[in-house]
């Protein structure tokens, strides 16, 4: 069966890839058994939980959901992507000192629905953030830690960003 | 995780023409799969029958919104996310743009399609109450070539619809004639996000002199498939807004409305509720007419 | 909407409150907080073992009847799968908890849906699903009963002689003489819910077996000597062939406590017959059907009062739905039927429990473990006995908290001082709850939203009920090893409350290093000792208090061995060890659990120091009720609580919060569905959690008095949280609408219900 399947090529956490697959495999089963990417975990398979979540060409999609087919050619960011060299995403250092993950399985969808949050929207309003992040079920913080921890990425990162037009000053 | 991928075919033509060929060479094989987020939730547990299914994501003459001066065109493919996006949707028919922001979460609105909601046929689809009101037509295409239906006419019984099977939606007209027009519309769920509606209620409205010169009403889960209220509509049309006509929207609605019980509510629930959503809306013209 | 959590520490004379520590305290990061945010942390579906197959259950379509067959449809090639059956079980087919009655494999009978039958495993995972299906069992179906009322008329015995679990019966005083004297007699029913755990990472478990090294599971779970306790005697082991060991897990609240020993037998019995790694994950729809949910109840509350407000006599019926297997009803209705009479003092107290049999799912441990279930019949009906008898409800509470010196139901003397007023004080203040009273009464005249406030207030005993402690005897400890690698040694395991984090600080603290010095032992069985089961919140206040303990021992050694000055620098700490280490082997401190002294626990007449101590709380909820669409939404919280002394506070906050959330779904969103015994909404859509845009701002105050005998004064603090909102929410319900509810949950359609039963639905009111 193997050899029928498709090549299915796409960018994955800045890096080319190509994988052979059923066109109907799910995007979250490449990721996690093709590609190992083990971060991005399944909670449900059916798109209530957002524990799958990742962003597809600059979009939050329930990896759950997308048959590997539809990601062809695409720009895939998974929570592997986040931190840069080493260096936690603003994100990931405000979740950790804000407390905004305990269990951590519902965690890499959520850093992915709030990266694509902030990205979207750099000042996101309380209502903001519960709409951005209520694909996302938690059921251990209750949510205020992580929104705690959504508001100090968002202020980290402007004063990161004043700072540096300090520096070009 | 109980689908298994290696038994579902997926093609790709990558061209509405392609897509069209596959549909005509042999009508009703294949399943035309968009942003997959029904059918991949029907996959996942093991309960997807089709199997042969063909790509309609990612084909750009399905994903667009065109506006001339008498209507919006949404494609078929268009996602709930660029449905609300859309500035002159939202300034026009901000039901269709509240009722976009109903779907699922973020990463639903993201992948899930205008025309998916209505094919999948759901008596609870969200952006079906808001298409009623509006008089939305469907812009229906095969080889044969293309026809436009009401979607009033769209829905023909549960999960059933007026397309052939070598047909396939092309986009969604929407009547610029509503902007001036009293509208209404509102969602009940067991929660605020993520719900899969129990009741939904949508209206429009026009008021001269104190009198219902125009009015559309649509609701969700109270058949069996989404539908305009028409025996409410005739309650009200060409009447004063008084306490006793207003009765008697509610009585004819709960005389048209068949409800179910099902997992998610009950029917007297939702009749209930319907009703005291309709009053809702009429009170609210009640007042709008008072206030001139 | 940010959280002020200030901190305030009382002293008291003789108590040690230790306020110049330097880890304990700090809100220090996560201690696996990295690995969960970059993707690093290994959950058991994340794990590959070479050769792996993948397993699955078939299950019982029925609710209780007698296997007449079956059979394996022939499409399929059965040769190519393993296929075990209760005959293939080498030893014991029960899980060994308080009762071995649940079989492993049901064995000619079954008596719930959903009940375990055969397992299959197979190289491909999409092969072993098609094969369940290819599985046909043939039934002479029993009649069933699904609940606790049809269980106690014995409309079938299906348990025993009298379908009855387990009953006990706490006594204090003369109820019966009481009745007379009484100004006031208010007698109330309430009925709670079964409730799901929903932890985002279902159950799942790896399992090797080999006829050399015997069994050793990976899984995700709470309780990896429980899980060991199981296997020995299904597989018919020695202690030392069987082994288990906890992955990341993520989330339990207590359905990881029982449920894994059940599952880790199926994978290491397949894992048996194919001479392979076995991995079985539930996916969302097998986890909700076959694991176990909070336990229904009915309490039935008959209080007596004076003139003047004071209790006089409770008599306090309670009854729970345990499911088809004992699991651990007895113990979760202990604890339910000693927080039934509350935080109050009443000198007649009589509380008759029972918990009874059904053909569902044995329902088991969930995070409050039966108090939520009390809290809410007895802090309802304190609101009802004060509408009856027209005293304010903050008012009739105050009358009647326990303070210190006084005794509880069971005649446990309040020995520490207890803040209840003080709690109650700052609960009200902080959310002003007389002026937005008087508000909403203003303004519900002529709202179509009705909105109300309401309080709960309430303690949560600390640790393992009565004995409990004393039983489970438990060893922990720290050793240094050969890299120098200070390690904490427990059994008690991280999913997601803070175990690693808080431990490694008190470890820390107490050997005068760093935290990052300290690392946490693999929760192996093979390698941490047994220091009990991680539930009853007994973690940071017991083993904690070992940990602290182990720590002053091993310093000791140090100094008496090794040289350790009086002071000491961190590199003059590990120069010690190696010193040690050289003339003496490993450092390795071990300590047992010590009873506080002065406890005595009557385990016949449930009587004498139920726990060793209590976290108490107040919560006050705001709803708002439409009444339009008959629903009710918490638009504010507020929680203020005793804990002992908090050590972490971002990580105490974060349990209260999530514990509240929890709650918050317990009393509005959340209902099990069964059909004929099977859970009919068996999937995320259609049983509803709180999301983010449900759960209001929770407001979060702690006062803290150090608990003597806790890790660095701690008490229990991850099960208090659930058990106010509930009746806080629905008495808030009853202030915005007039109207008493006494079940939950209360789904809109719930509401619309009583509002009905009410007339009180014709024609919403004009605005």
């Amino acid at each position: 069966m193997s050899e029928l399947w498709p090549t299915i090529r796409f960018t994955i956490n800045g890096k080319s890839c190509a994988v052979q697959a059923p066109p109907m495999k799910r995007l979250l089963d490449v990721l996690r058994e093709d590609l190992r990417l083990t971060g991005t975990k399944e909670g449900c398979g059916e798109g209530e939980c957002g524990s799958c979540s990742v962003r597809l060409n600059g979009e939050l999609v329930n990896s759950c959901l997308v048959p590997v087919l539809q990601a062809e050619g695409a720009d895939l960011q998974t929570v592997e992507g986040l931190a840069t060299n080493g260096v936690l995403h603003p994100l990931q250092k405000a979740f950790l000192e804000q407390g905004g993950a305990q269990c951590g399985i519902c965690t890499p969808g959520m850093l992915m629905a709030a990266a694509q949050l902030i990205e979207r929207n750099p000042h996101p309003s309380m209502a903001e953030i519960r709409e951005g992040l209520a694909g996302n079920l938690c059921r251990c913080t209750g949510f205020m830690r992580i929104f705690e921890s959504v508001i100090a990425a968002a202020t980290q990162r402007d004063e990161a960003a004043a700072e540096k037009v300090a520096d070009a000053r | 995780m109980r689908g298994n991928a290696d038994a579902h075919e997926l093609i790709a033509p990558g061209s509405l023409a392609g897509v069209l060929d596959v549909l005509a060479a042999a009508p009703g094989e294949w399943t035309p799969i968009a942003g997959g987020t029904e059918l991949m939730v029907a996959f996942s547990a093991g309960r997807l029958n089709a199997r042969k299914l063909v790509n309609l994501w990612g084909i750009p003459e399905l994903r667009f919104i065109e506006t001339t001066p008498e209507r919006f065109i949404v494609g078929a493919c268009s996602t709930f996310l660029d449905l609300r996006g859309h500035a002159g949707v939202a300034a026009e028919l901000p039901l269709m743009t509240k009722s976009a922001s109903w779907i699922g979460s973020i990463a639903n609105q993201s992948r899930a399609t205008l025309g998916g909601n209505l094919v999948n046929g759901s008596p609870a689809a969200d952006s079906s109450p808001a298409l009623l009101v509006y008089d939305a037509e469907i812009e229906l295409i095969s080889q044969r070539g293309r026809r436009r239906i009401p979607y009033s006419e769209f829905h023909t019984g549960y999960k059933r619809n007026a397309m052939a099977a070598d047909e396939l939606m092309l986009a969604i007209h929407l009547p610029r004639r509503f902007a001036r027009h009293k509208q209404y519309l509102r969602k009940v769920g067991t929660r605020r996000a993520m719900a899969v509606s129990k009741v939904a209620l949508a209206g429009t409205a026009w008021i001269e002199d104190g009198v219902v010169n125009e009015i559309r009403l649509a609701a969700a889960s109270l058949a069996p498939f989404p539908a305009r209220l028409y025996g409410a509509e005739a309650a009200v049309l060409r009447k004063e807004l008084t306490a006793a006509v207003r009765r008697q929207a509610r009585e004819a609605l709960l005389a048209e409305v068949q409800p179910i019980d099902d997992i998610r509510s009950t029917a007297e629930y939702r009749k209930r509720v319907a009703a005291n959503l309709l009053d809702e809306f009429l009170m609210e013209l009640t007042t709008e007419s008072e206030a001139r | 909407m940010l959280c002020v959590n200030p901190l305030s520490i009382r002293g008291f004379p003789g108590m040690p409150t230790k306020t110049t520590t330097r880890i304990v305290g700090a809100p220090v990061p996560r201690k696996e907080g990295a690995d969960k945010l970059l993707g690093r942390a290994r959950y058991v579906d994340d794990i590959e073992r070479e050769g792996m197959w993948f397993g699955a259950t078939v299950r019982s379509t029925i609710p209780r009847g007698l296997i007449r067959s079956i059979e394996f449809d022939r499409s399929i090639d059965w040769n190519e799968f393993a296929v075990v059956t209760a005959a293939d079980i080498p030893g014991e087919n029960h899980i060994q908890l308080i009762v071995a009655d649940q079989p492993c494999l049901a064995d000619e009978q079954v008596n719930h849906c959903d009940e375990a039958i055969l397992l299959i495993a197979h190289p491909d995972k999409h092969k072993v699903r098609a094969a369940v299906d290819a599985v046909r069992i043939e039934y002479d179906p029993l009649p069933p009963i699904f609940t606790i009322e049809e269980s106690e008329r014995q409309d079938q015995v299906i348990l025993g002689a009298d379908n009855l679990l387990k009953s006990f019966v706490l006594e204090k005083g003369d109820v019966d003489a009481a009745w007379k004297d009484a100004a006031h007699i208010v007698e109330g029913e309430y009925r709670t819910g079964a409730q799901e755990h929903l932890y985002i990472e279902n159950n799942g478990v790896i399992a090797e077996w080999s006829a050399e090294n015997g069994v050793t599971v990976w899984g995700s779970l709470q309780c990896p000597y429980y899980v060991h306790k199981t296997l020995i005697k299904v597989f018919d082991l020695p202690d030392d062939k069987v082994r288990v060991v906890q992955t990341e897990t993520g989330g339990a609240f207590g359905g990881k406590e029982d449920y894994p020993s059940t599952l880790a037998s199926h994978a290491a019995l397949l894992a048996m017959k194919s001479g392979r790694p076995v991995k079985m994950v539930y996916d969302r729809m097998e986890d909700l059907a076959a694991t176990t949910k909070r336990h229904p109840s009915r309490t039935r509350h008959r209080t007596a009062l004076d003139k003047n407000g004071k209790l006089l006599a409770m008599e306090i019926d309670l009854a729970t739905d345990g499911g088809a297997y004992s699991t651990l009803s007895s113990t979760v209705l202990s604890r339910a039927t000693i927080h039934a009479p509350g935080p109050y003092v009443c000198p007649n107290v009589r509380v008759t429990a029972k918990a009874w049999a059904t053909n569902t799912v044995p329902y088991g441990a969930f995070r409050g473990f039966g108090a939520p279930q009390s809290i809410f019949a007895l802090e309802r009906h304190m609101d009802e006995i004060a509408a009856a008898i027209g005293l304010d409800p903050i008012e009739l509470r105050r009358r009647n908290f326990l303070h210190e010196g006084d005794t509880t139901a069971t005649e446990q003397l309040m020995r520490e001082p207890i803040l209840l007023d003080q709690l109650l004080d700052r609960a009200l203040r902080e959310s002003d709850y007389y002026a937005r009273r008087e508000q909403f009464a203003k303004e519900n005249a002529t709202s179509l939203a009705k909105r109300g406030i309401g309080v709960a207030t309430f303690f949560h005993g600390s640790g393992f009920t009565g004995s409990g402690e004393r039983i489970l005897n438990s060893l922990a400890g720290v050793d240094v090893m050969p890299d120098g690698t200070v390690r904490v040694l427990v059994s008690n395991t991280e999913f997601g409350q803070g175990t690693n984090t808080v431990l490694t600080q008190i470890a820390a603290e107490a050997l005068g290093i760093d935290y990052d010095d300290i690392a946490m032992a693999a929760a192996d069985t093979g390698v941490v000792p047994n220091s009990g089961p991680t539930v009853a919140s007994r973690t940071v206040m017991v083993v904690g208090r070992l940990i602290e303990r182990a720590g002053a021992q091993l310093l000791a050694m140090l100094r008496e061995h090794a040289g350790l000055g009086a002071t000491y620098t961190r590199d003059e700490f590990f120069a010690a060890c190696e010193r040690y280490r050289a003339q003496k082997g490993e450092p390795l401190s071990l300590v047992r659990y010590e009873p506080p002294p002065g406890i005595y626990w009557d385990d016949q007449r449930y009587h004498g120091e139920a726990y060793p101590c209590y976290a108490w709380a107040v919560h006050v909820a705001q709803v708002a009720v439409d009444t339009l669409t008959y629903s009710a939404e918490v638009e504010e919280f507020w929680s203020v609580q005793e804990v002992g002394r908090v050590l972490n506070p971002v990580l105490a906050t974060g349990q209260i919060e999530g514990g509240i959330a929890q709650g918050i779904g317990y009393a509005l969103y959340e209902k099990v569905v069964l059909q004929n015994g099977h859970m009919a909404n068996n999937q995320m859509t259609n049983y509803i959690i709180p999301t983010a845009e449900d759960v209001p701002p929770i407001h979060v105050y702690f006062e803290q008095i150090p608990f003597s005998y806790g890790g660095y004064g701690a008490k229990g603090i991850g099960e208090l949280p659930h058990d106010g909102p509930a009746p806080a929410i629905v008495n808030a319900i009853k202030d915005a609408t007039g109207v008493s509810f006494h079940s939950i949950p209360l789904l809109p359609e719930d509401l619309f219900a009583v509002f009905v039963a009410n007339q009180n639905v014709e024609e919403p009111a004009a605005p």
